[in-house]
């Protein structure tokens, strides 16, 4: 095990990307020269060449709809959105386009390529560079949502992601890059649609994914010493989504606190709440809590931001809640 | 292809027909589902544009693509039965007539989105570059996707890219019911093509040799790395936007005379009569093939929906 920072490990795994697979092509805005803003695709220009790490024009829905257009012929685009608030600049070719090609094509069309962009709060960004917009596209039939937290888990469901036939929409976080944890020797894929307990736990059940892993670790750590102890499982991909193992973890705890990034209302959480109350009510003794960030666009001051996002003090209290 | 009437007539006419059939059907109630878009009068573009392409070529097009899937040799059993929705159309039923796709043809796809298709066209044409074997992607598309913001990154990409594309806008005078004058501010279209550096030509969409000679021009060009093309043919769609349109944005003295311009009337005139009699007697019998084929096919079995949503 070696221990690298979440930005090294995505860009471990596109450089392993490139290297073995001819079919695999980078684009986005300043990814190459600059090495992208979070410095994710650094030097893999100066390796790879300019034909397979190209630097786009900005113009999202142009070069997303290309990347279609390069699937379709048998490439395997990795395109980089600098912020996923720029995905909505695309929406058409994401959502009319490469969601749709395969069922509107009757299985004619194979779409191979992975969107990956990064968003989230905490860093003062403002409304536009700091939203969390997972469930829109876990909204959209045909796209595949990825979410990870770790180092290790980010240059695995990169490598998966890559070598899936399906489009994949892999959200890093802005606060996670420089973060560091242990990744194996080898590059391993990871599955998706796996998700993971993070720390095992018998009281209540704690499911979470980015950087809002970090927080409920914290959160468990600090209810641990009251005694309540949280299995905290980390979704990593939320389409598919594992339910199997969070229902497994509710037949230890039968409590499930549900805390993330998104905005509340219709957020991922209410899907999932949804979905527990629906195929395993019987596990339940207490109703699900969600810890979200409110619905309101993130300020941009900073301690304002704060208040916001979901910190320790939020989940701690959602789980005495739902321990009540 | 080499310039023969008999050759072009057959094309225009095969392609006029489906349509009028396709619109018949669409009439009969309960057999097509949602709008139908008729590109009767714009044959010639779609047939002189797909005469200058190889087979291995590629092509995307818009909701009005019946006329290009046809011309592309799209199968035009397997068309009239996704028309119809049914388990042997094209896209199994899932697709339907703004969704035409035959990728063993090159036909990538229709698009029910206003200029959608040209940024995936730019993205094929670049993978195609890539591979060597010199072919090229062409885009149909109307005026109207000129104003879309898709239009001018697609151009734009392009050329930054050198793609091998050659872009066909047709330019029949109306974005779906508003008149061109209403919405945009060039005086040609080809000016919009030109500023984004765009090598640009323009011809007459109601003459299938006019369309094939710019047509030529334009794909060795692409196809000889020399970047893309984008091309401006003047047509006319002699019906509505979609069956069912009033057209209260036209006056019928406009539509009788480009109707006088009738790219499949004027290639018949070239013919001697019993030449054109078999012709369409071929046709009409492909036609019927093709109908049969279509109303006997099954509809897909309900649990085959949820299938090509992901590939597993």
């Amino acid at each position: 095990m070696r221990t690298i920072s979440y930005k090294s490990a995505l860009n471990e795994a596109l450089d392993h990307a490139l290297a073995t697979d001819p079919r695999v092509v980078l684009l986005g805005e300043d990814i190459g020269g600059y090495g992208g803003v979070f410095k994710v695709t650094e030097k893999l220009l100066e390796k790879h060449g300019p034909e397979r790490v190209m630097d786009t024009p900005i113009s999202e829905s142009g070069f997303l709809g290309a990347a279609l257009g390069m699937a379709a012929m048998g490439l395997r685009p990795v395109v980089e959105i600098m912020w996923v608030d720029f995905m909505l600049v695309g929406a058409d070719p994401i959502i009319n386009q490469i969601a749709k090609a395969r069922y509107m094509s009757g299985g004619q069309i194979g779409t191979p390529l992975v969107i990956r962009t990064q968003g989230g709060g905490g860093r003062g960004n403002g409304a536009q560079h700091s939203q969390s917009l997972e469930a829109l596209f876990c909204h959209v039939p045909g796209l595949k949502v990825v979410m990870p937290a770790t180092p290790g888990d980010a240059r695995g469901l990169l490598l998966a992601a890559i070598a899936d036939e399906d489009p994949v929409i892999f959200i890093e976080h802005k606060m996670l890059y420089m973060t560091t944890g242990e990744v194996p020797g080898a590059l391993e894929l990871i599955p998706l649609g796996k998700a993971q307990i993070k720390r095992h736990g018998t009281d209540v059940t704690l499911l979470t994914w980015s950087h809002t892993l970090l927080t409920a670790l914290q959160a468990a750590e600090s209810l641990a010493l009251e005694g309540v102890q949280c299995e905290v499982i980390d979704a990593r991909s939320l389409v598919p989504f594992d339910i199997a193992l969070v229902a497994k973890s509710l037949q230890k705890t039968h409590r499930l606190v549900i805390a993330h990034e998104a905005c509340k209302s219709f957020g991922p959480g209410a899907e999932f709440a949804a979905r527990i109350a629906e195929e395993y009510f019987d596990e339940l003794d207490a109703p699900v809590v969600r810890v979200a960030v409110p619905d309101i666009p993130i300020p941009y001051a900073k301690p304002l931001e704060a208040l916001v996002l979901p910190d320790v003090a939020a989940i701690v209290a959602a789980v005495r809640k739902v321990c009540q | 292809m080499c310039d023969s009437p008999e050759r072009w007539y057959r094309s225009l006419f095969l392609l006029r027909r489906f349509e009028e059939r396709a619109i018949d059907l669409f009439k009969e109630g309960n057999l097509v589902g949602g709008s139908l878009h008729p590109a009767i009068g714009q044959e010639a573009v779609a047939v002189g544009v797909c005469a200058a392409l190889r087979e291995d070529d590629a092509m995307t097009m818009t909701y009005r693509g019946r006329a290009q899937f046809l011309a592309k040799g799209g199968d035009p059993k397997r068309m009239l039965a996704e028309i119809l929705g049914r388990s042997d159309g094209v896209c199994r039923g899932k697709g339907g007539p703004m969704h035409l796709c035959q990728m063993d043809r090159g036909i990538i796809g229709a698009n029910g989105i206003v200029g959608a298709g040209l940024p995936i066209a730019t993205g094929v044409a670049l993978a195609m570059a890539r591979e060597g074997k010199g072919r090229v992607c062409v885009s149909f598309f109307g005026d109207g996707a000129t104003n879309q913001g898709a239009f001018h990154e697609a151009l734009n990409l392009a050329v930054v890219w050198n793609a091998p594309v050659v872009f066909i806008c047709e330019n029949n005078g109306y974005s779906e019911m508003t008149p061109i004058a209403h919405s945009v501010g060039v005086e040609h279209l080809t000016q919009r093509a030109e500023g984004h550096g765009v090598h640009a030509m323009r011809c007459d969409g109601m003459d299938v040799r006019s369309v094939f000679g710019t047509a030529r021009e334009a794909v060795a060009k692409a196809r000889g790395g020399e970047g893309p093309v984008f091309i401006e043919a003047i047509t006319y769609r002699f019906l509505g936007h979609m069956v069912g349109d009033s057209e209260p944005y036209r006056s019928s003295e406009e539509v009788m005379q480009w109707r006088e311009r009738d790219p499949v009337a004027a290639m018949r005139k070239e013919l001697a009569s019993e030449v054109a009699e078999h012709i369409e007697q071929e046709v009409e019998s492909l036609l019927q093939e093709a109908e049969a084929y279509a109303r006997q096919s099954p509809l897909l079995e309900p649990a085959a929906i949820f299938e090509d949503v992901f590939s597993t």
